[in-house]
């Protein structure tokens, strides 16, 4: 009799099937990875599509300077590990060329959308290959698995192409490029049982873990070197962990106890919050501002 | 199918050009010939394994059905609306007047559409029970229908059509039903929504299902089923509720557990489509997905264009070597001979193939703004291949509205469905689309914009 195949089994060679499709149409790809957990998924789905054969892309990321150490030093360990080429382009040199000027105190997040369109341009891709899901965000629920974006990066929700069946369209002219997320249909939940299930390491921060923190509108914002807590804040150490990992100025972690991949399904499982509603200040500051930034070029 | 019947049949489809219009076409657009290969037998809503782990679905409904709320219902029902989620709703009904949340505006728009007054043709939503996660194709009902559900449908394991009990089997509804049907979604069920506005009435249900039952029988749709609901209510989508007991059958919810489509997919004759080759410990393997049927290692295959027949010697994946693969599996599969294969090749079963097509009979769903120019230069892709195309003619044109085929017409905007012959520069390895999707679908490229301007379904 044939085996029945798990959610995470569809999943997993529809992405490989993307993957695959991406290295079949496109010249010059890159994959967009950040030592978080869903470009560590990426990576997994890379190696399902293409080992024993190297990737037929570079991983590349934009560093925005602020991100948690721990996380850098990850991301260099895996694409060691793996023996392929990571490529990291960084906002701190937009910043020196002039092209990303911040006013005091505003977060580099989205200034990574510059550096990220710099480093198209400068390696001449035309894919990137991001962990972006649709169920983050609503801006995102109406996303393409191949996105169409044009010589300044834009995305235009209104010229977006039609995408039919499992017949992608990754065609391009000079200038422009597609974005391609493999994990489009999946869900943080299924993130995490396929990390259970595929047993991947993950940066220890994904993990419950004693945090200096305050309390800042409803979140939890971590106490770093580069994020002191402002006058009149509390100081607390708490249990807590990341759902997301990104730029430490605007990525706030969850109380939490969970220590193993099951435990986080667990928590996952009966959350009462989005992901992105725990942990992103950048998110809250305007309803569109998802959609604002990627209409910039942003992921 | 040979092929001496495909060039008679393509030859048949061309004959329409200049004449009168026959019939029997007419009819034929409404009834297409009975599916291939039988569905199982077995009674789908019952209990059993579920042997799908994942249903993609599509929701059909015009503007006032209440489509959006009954989305908003089956997240709010399965938990999977959470309490920002939910707040953010709160305050947006609060802020347009409503006592109670909305559920509708949990599927609610970008701002770029409110702005400029559009609608993105398809949102992507996701739930999970404990049986099965489920994605569903969020179309809007209003504004470009036929693309946007086109899209959304194509694909679905599933539609849910939505019906208003107040109003009975709209145009609207026909329309759903028949792009349901030609998109090839083999499990239709109609949701007979607002059933708290007719007091929960039995006979108002009874009349629906034998309006549309009676309007789908020449469609011969493999199952079509029919549920009661109130979305706002929340009776019968994923609760019961208390309001129709004179219902015996499932809720919606559980109607969308029991459908599998998957197992279809795998009793049909193996395809499989080269994605990449590449050369691994000495020996050539081919990447590809299996878009139907099974393969065991040993089994003869028939790889095309070469024409060749080898036998599957190997069929990996990164956890090893396996036995066989079915429709669905990403694998790499090793063959016995050195063969000259690559990118936009063919593997299928070597005693029932795909046909080789340089000529084609197709049903074209117009999707682009800028109209179909006859003289164009388009790019066919299908499967992994991609070929140029050209447009031989223009069979006739889909009335929606009418859904009655019109003739003369020699050029296609926006929305319309058409029968084409297109020839195409090189052959693709094709079976109908209503036996075999994965096979029988194509999308137009416009070879100059690079975008994507029509879906294709092979005849």
């Amino acid at each position: 009799m044939t085996p029945d195949r798990s959610h995470l089994d569809w999943l997993e060679s529809e992405a490989v099937y993307i993957l695959r499709e991406v290295a079949g149409e496109c010249a010059r790809p890159a994959l967009l990875f950040s030592g978080g957990k869903d470009s560590l998924v990426l990576l997994r789905l890379a190696e399902k599509a293409f080992r024993p054969g190297r990737f037929p892309f570079p991983l590349l990321h934009i560093d925005t300077g602020h991100n948690f150490p721990e996380v850098i030093v990850f991301r260099d360990r895996r694409a060691a590990e793996l023996g392929e080429t990571l490529l990291v382009r960084s906002v701190e040199d937009s910043m020196r060329r002039g092209s990303v000027r911040l006013r005091e105190g505003e977060s580099r997040n989205a200034a990574q959308s510059v550096t990220l369109l710099e480093a198209i341009e400068e390696l001449q891709l035309d894919a990137a290959i991001g962990g972006a899901r649709r169920d983050e965000e609503k801006a995102r629920a109406k996303e393409r698995v191949f996105s169409f974006r044009d010589g300044f990066g834009q995305w235009d929700p209104r010229r977006q192409r039609p995408e039919l069946w499992d017949l992608y369209n990754p065609r391009v002219g000079p200038g422009e490029h597609v974005r391609v997320f493999p994990i489009s249909n999946w869900t943080e939940l299924d993130v995490w049982q396929y990390i259970a299930r595929e047993k991947l390491e993950v940066p220890s921060l994904y993990y419950a873990h004693r945090r200096a923190v305050v309390r800042r509108n409803g979140l939890l914002a971590p106490v770093t070197g580069l994020t002191p807590p402002r006058a009149g804040e509390a100081v607390e150490e708490l249990c807590v962990r990341f759902r997301t990992v990104g730029d430490v100025s605007c990525t706030c972690p969850v109380a939490s106890r969970a220590a193993t991949p099951a435990e986080i399904i667990a928590e996952t499982a009966a959350a009462r919050v989005t992901e992105r509603g725990a942990t992103r200040m950048d998110d809250q500051t305007s309803e569109a501002s998802m959609e604002r930034r990627k209409r910039e070029g942003y992921f | 199918m040979s092929s001496s019947d495909v060039a008679f049949a393509f030859k048949n489809g061309l004959r329409f050009f200049g004449r009168e219009i026959h019939p029997a076409e007419k009819a034929e657009i409404m009834e297409r010939p009975a599916e291939a290969v039988p569905l199982p037998e077995s009674a789908p809503h019952e209990g059993g394994n579920s042997t799908t782990s994942v249903l993609r679905f599509i929701t059909c409904g015009s503007v006032d059905d209440g489509k959006s709320t009954l989305i908003g219902r089956l997240l709010h029902d399965t938990k999977q609306i959470l309490e920002d989620q939910f707040a953010a709703v709160a305050r947006a009904s609060r802020s347009r007047g409503f006592a109670a949340p909305d559920l509708s505006l949990f599927t609610d728009g970008l701002e770029a559409e409110r702005e400029q007054c559009i609608t993105i043709d398809v949102a992507y939503r996701y739930f999970a029970t404990p049986r099965r996660k489920f994605i569903i194709a969020d179309t809007p009902g209003h504004e470009q229908y036929t693309r946007n559900m086109v899209t959304g449908a194509s694909t679905a394991g599933a539609a849910v059509l939505l019906a208003d009990a107040t109003k009975g089997l709209l145009a609207q509804g026909r329309r759903h039903l028949y792009l349901a049907h030609l998109l090839g979604i083999r499990e239709i069920v109609v949701a007979v929504n607002k059933m708290d506005l007719v007091d929960y009435a039995e006979r108002v249900f009874d009349a629906a299902r034998e309006a549309f039952s009676a309007f789908a029988a020449p469609l011969r749709i493999p199952r079509l089923s029919f549920v009661p609901l109130s979305a706002l209510a929340g009776e019968m989508v994923v609760a019961r509720g208390a309001r129709m007991p004179w219902y015996r059958g499932p809720t919606l919810l559980e109607i969308l557990e029991g459908i599998e489509p998957e197992r279809a997919a795998r009793a049909r004759p193996f395809r499989f489509a080269v994605q990449l080759v590449q050369r691994a410990n000495g020996e050539r393997r081919y990447l590809g997905r299996v878009a139907a049927g099974t393969v065991h290692v040993g089994d003869e295959v028939l790889v095309l264009p070469a024409g060749r027949r080898t036998r599957v010697a190997a069929i990996h994946t990164l956890e090893g070597a396996r036995d066989m693969a079915q429709a669905g599996d990403s694998v790499a599969l090793g063959f016995t001979d050195e063969l000259d294969v690559s990118r936009g090749d063919s593997v299928a079963h070597a005693a029932r193939p795909p046909r080789s097509a340089r000529a084609l009979d197709a049903t074209l769903v117009w999707l682009a703004e800028q109209p179909l120019v006859p003289r164009a230069r388009y790019l066919l892709k299908h499967a992994t291949r991609t070929v140029r195309a050209r447009l031989a003619g223009v069979a006739h044109v889909v009335d929606i509205h009418a859904l009655e085929p019109r003739i003369g017409r020699s050029s296609l905007a926006m929305n319309d469905i058409a029968r084409v012959a297109l020839e195409l520069a090189q052959p693709v390895f094709a079976d109908a689309y209503a036996e075999e999707r994965a096979t029988g679908a194509f999308i137009l490229i416009d070879a100059a914009s690079g975008h994507t301007v029509a879906a294709g379904m092979i005849r």
